[in-house]
């Protein structure tokens, strides 16, 4: 039943309907709100049986999951940015070791210069670690994509992320069907570990692995990874007759189909661009727009045939990579065949400062016309700049 | 040449064990023990760790009756342990990284609540890089919150998977590839470090100990102790390292106990911030004999007798002496009891060590 609700309450709620055995966190904005709610939910017992562990760190809360998961609980935690950085180490180990461990992030800057607000640097920067990663439009994809998360996690024995814009979703009320606890019990089996710690049947989990065998345990690693891209569209179809509605799990194609120019995006800006391309839609200007659910693993075919054989790609990028530009138009344009299809990188929304229709229209309007740089900040605003540097 | 074999007082050491009633013998004399950390792994010769983790597991599935999981953090044990595809373990293992076990093990032990197998016990063990610097902040956390593990820092005062740098334990003037034998001060400076038991105790939790693996009686019986009770726990166990001390493959045991004997490693133990036993010192003997057989401790000797560097740890030694009263008939100093107002326990003095040690000898000669 669709009902108002903030972005982090319908996450934390349908967290605990996927019956974590183990949640640790430590509080960092715009996370916190998610960890408050699932606090309660504990304390009150609505959420049980459950430990709820408060950690002294990220670093400490990525641990605790990592090794409550490898004792066959279901281990869920959440942070953001810098938090994000700090569990780093971790990160790679929970992948490592094929942990089913879910964590939300609350999508925000890196410092400095320190920001609480939302951009994707912190997810971005930790795209190679072996987490699957799922980004949230809206914040009933927030909540559903921890479902399938839950379940992908599971059956693979691989750690999912989930993002959602820190803010613009996590605080943000609107109408989510939060699914219900019977609903989630018929989508949802009980965890059933791949390896578990356990007197009865003794292993060693985390042997050192030498030069002879590490690169086969990596390559396994990244076999398991494309085995999601087989996966998810089943379980997705599984989803929608479960719960009576669509999740986009690789990829939102939107008016692609006969597009020449398509922009490719993640997250909450997808409802803006949605909506500047159905302004210049009805201008004749034939644009589509491209949501990646998934960016680990990169959904390359279903990029492909949902690109199609449109002229020109605009990547509007919530992150870059300094000294070089765009970090998903560096993964697209591998994957592209490049022919006579223009590329540009759009940086937009740094810290937090509004993606404006205005803007996307005006930027796709050089594209159009061939004026815009292959990269391009998004409202750099020059004046600020020219002051900075007669500071220095 | 044939080997000379020791032969130490009844009731003390190991060979002593066979004049004991069967009850009272070590887990390592009993041919049926786990054998949790197998033989044939890759630990250098004389490797006091590798003793250390085996008679603490050991001794730790005895008392849990082979209901336990382990954390390791990384480090030499986890490293000459488990090189893939082989593993030394026949506990239930898991390592993840140098500075989470303790938190891991937090993890182990909060999956095993909410899935109500509360008869499985838990174990993180560490070096000292890992327990007293890189993982010090979550060893905190985890004695903080009261969790179910007892974790365990096998001490060999420095980095020593990684070459013999320096740790937060390396002693005073000791040489390590990163405290070099150079200077007007050669060796490690004076003032630094940290002692993790005490800073356990600050945390007031139920049980703290230190031990040595010189002495397995105690050694044993604190882990059967610690895993009596519940709650965050910690053990601090002295074990030397050939390899990073310089000292002979064959006299690991016997550094151990002179670092004990010296006064420079008190042994003790600690219930809820208030120390309740020590090991009292029987045969005391001057820094310079627990000094001189390392080659870590070299330049105090050659080219020139460095008095004031020694008299400086004999200073430390005798401090701990007084502070832990580790001889015979003294108390310990009030301030090494970490309890807050009201929160004694009362009738736990005198438990353990102090009633088992017959034979107490005066200060040695050379003091």
């Amino acid at each position: 039943m669709l009902s108002p609700i903030e972005g982090s309450r319908a996450v934390a709620e349908t967290v605990a309907r996927c019956r974590p055995q183990v949640v640790c966190a430590y509080p960092i904005s715009p996370q916190t709100h998610i960890v408050e709610n699932l606090s309660a939910l504990v304390k009150s017992g609505r959420l049980a049986p459950c430990e709820f562990v408060n950690v002294e760190s990220e670093f400490a809360a990525m641990s605790v999951a990592i090794g409550a998961s490898a004792t066959g609980a279901r281990a869920y935690t959440a942070t953001a940015s810098q938090g994000l950085l700090y569990m780093a180490e971790a990160l790679y180990n929970a992948a490592g070791l094929g942990l089913p461990i879910v964590m939300t992030v609350a999508n925000r800057a890196i410092g400095a210069p320190i920001n609480i607000w939302n951009d994707h640097s912190d997810a971005m920067s930790q795209r190679d670690c072996g987490w699957i990663q799922l980004y949230a439009e809206d914040n009933q994809a927030a909540a559903d994509l921890h479902v399938i998360g839950f379940r992908l996690a599971e059956e693979l024995s691989t750690p999912v992320m989930v993002c959602m814009d820190g803010f613009v979703l996590t605080h943000a009320v609107e109408a989510v069907d939060v699914p219900d606890q019977t609903t989630v019990d018929r989508f949802l089996p009980a965890y059933q570990p791949r390896q578990v710690l356990d007197p009865d049947a003794p292993v060693t989990i985390g042997a050192m692995v030498g030069p002879e065998a590490f690169t086969e345990v990596r390559y396994l690693a990244h076999a398991n990874q494309l085995r999601v891209l087989d996966r998810m569209p089943e379980l997705a179809h599984q989803f929608a007759t479960t719960f009576d509605r669509d999740i986009d799990v690789l990829v939102s194609p939107y008016r692609c189909d006969d597009a020449d120019t398509v922009v490719v995006a993640l997250g909450s800006v997808l409802g803006t661009l949605k909506d500047t391309v159905d302004g210049l839609r009805a201008d004749g200007m034939p644009v589509g727009v491209l949501g990646l659910t998934m960016f680990r693993p990169f959904p390359v075919a279903a990029i492909r045939t949902a690109v199609g054989p449109a002229k020109r790609i605009v990547v509007l990028e919530r992150a870059f990579a300094a000294g070089v530009g765009g970090i998903v138009s560096a993964d697209l344009a591998g994957v592209l065949p490049a022919g006579e299809r223009e590329m540009y990188t759009v940086v937009a929304g740094l810290g937090g400062r509004p993606v404006t229709r205005d803007s996307l229209r005006e930027m796709l309007a050089a594209a159009f016309s061939g004026r815009l740089a292959p990269l391009t900040f998004l409202d750099l605003d020059e004046r600020l700049l020219r002051a900075e540097e007669v500071r220095s | 040449m044939s080997q000379h074999v020791r032969f130490y007082q009844t009731g003390s050491f190991a060979v002593g064990n066979r004049l004991l009633p069967i009850q009272a013998r070590t887990v390592q004399s009993d041919p049926t023990r786990s054998n949790s950390l197998t033989s044939g792994h890759r630990a250098c010769r004389g490797c006091g760790e590798a003793l250390g983790a085996r008679y603490v597991l050991d001794a730790a599935m005895r008392a849990t009756g082979g209901r336990l999981v382990t954390v390791n953090a990384t480090g030499c044990l986890e490293v000459f342990s488990t090189p893939y595809p082989e593993t030394s373990w026949r506990v239930p293992w898991l390592h993840s990284l140098f500075g989470n076990a303790p938190a891991v093990a937090s993890g182990v032990a909060a999956a095993l609540k909410v899935r109500d197998r509360g008869d499985i016990r838990v174990l993180g063990q560490g070096g000292d890089g890992g327990t007293v610097d890189i993982g010090f902040g979550a060893l905190s956390g985890m004695f903080e919150r009261g969790d179910d593990v007892l974790f365990v820092c096998y001490d060999n005062q420095g980095y020593m998977n990684t070459g013999v740098q320096r740790s937060g334990a390396t002693p005073p003037a000791a040489r390590t590839s990163t405290t070099q034998a150079v200077g007007s001060a050669p060796g490690n400076v004076f003032g630094q470090g940290k002692s993790a038991p005490l800073i356990a105790m600050a945390h007031e939790i139920p049980y703290v100990a230190t031990a040595t693996i010189a002495d397995l009686h105690d050694l044993e019986s604190k882990v059967e102790r610690a895993m009596g009770l519940h709650g965050a726990r910690y053990l601090h166990v002295l074990v030397p390292c050939p390899l990073g001390w310089g000292s002979e493959a064959a006299q690991t045991i016997r550094v151990a106990r002179l670092a004990v004997q010296s006064g420079l490693f008190p042994v003790f133990e600690a219930e809820r911030g208030n120390v309740t036993a020590v090991s009292p010192i029987r045969h005391r003997v001057h820094v310079e004999e627990y000094l001189r057989p390392q080659i870590r401790f070299r330049h105090l000797f050659e080219p020139t007798r460095r008095a004031d560097v020694i008299d400086g740890l004999q200073a430390i030694a005798d401090r701990n002496i007084r502070r832990f009263g580790l001889l015979p008939g003294r108390r310990h100093e009030a301030t090494v009891c970490y309890h807050a107002a009201g929160r004694q326990q009362p009738g736990q003095q005198d438990r353990g060590l102090a009633n088992r040690t017959p034979g107490v000898r005066g200060p040695a000669p050379a003091m």
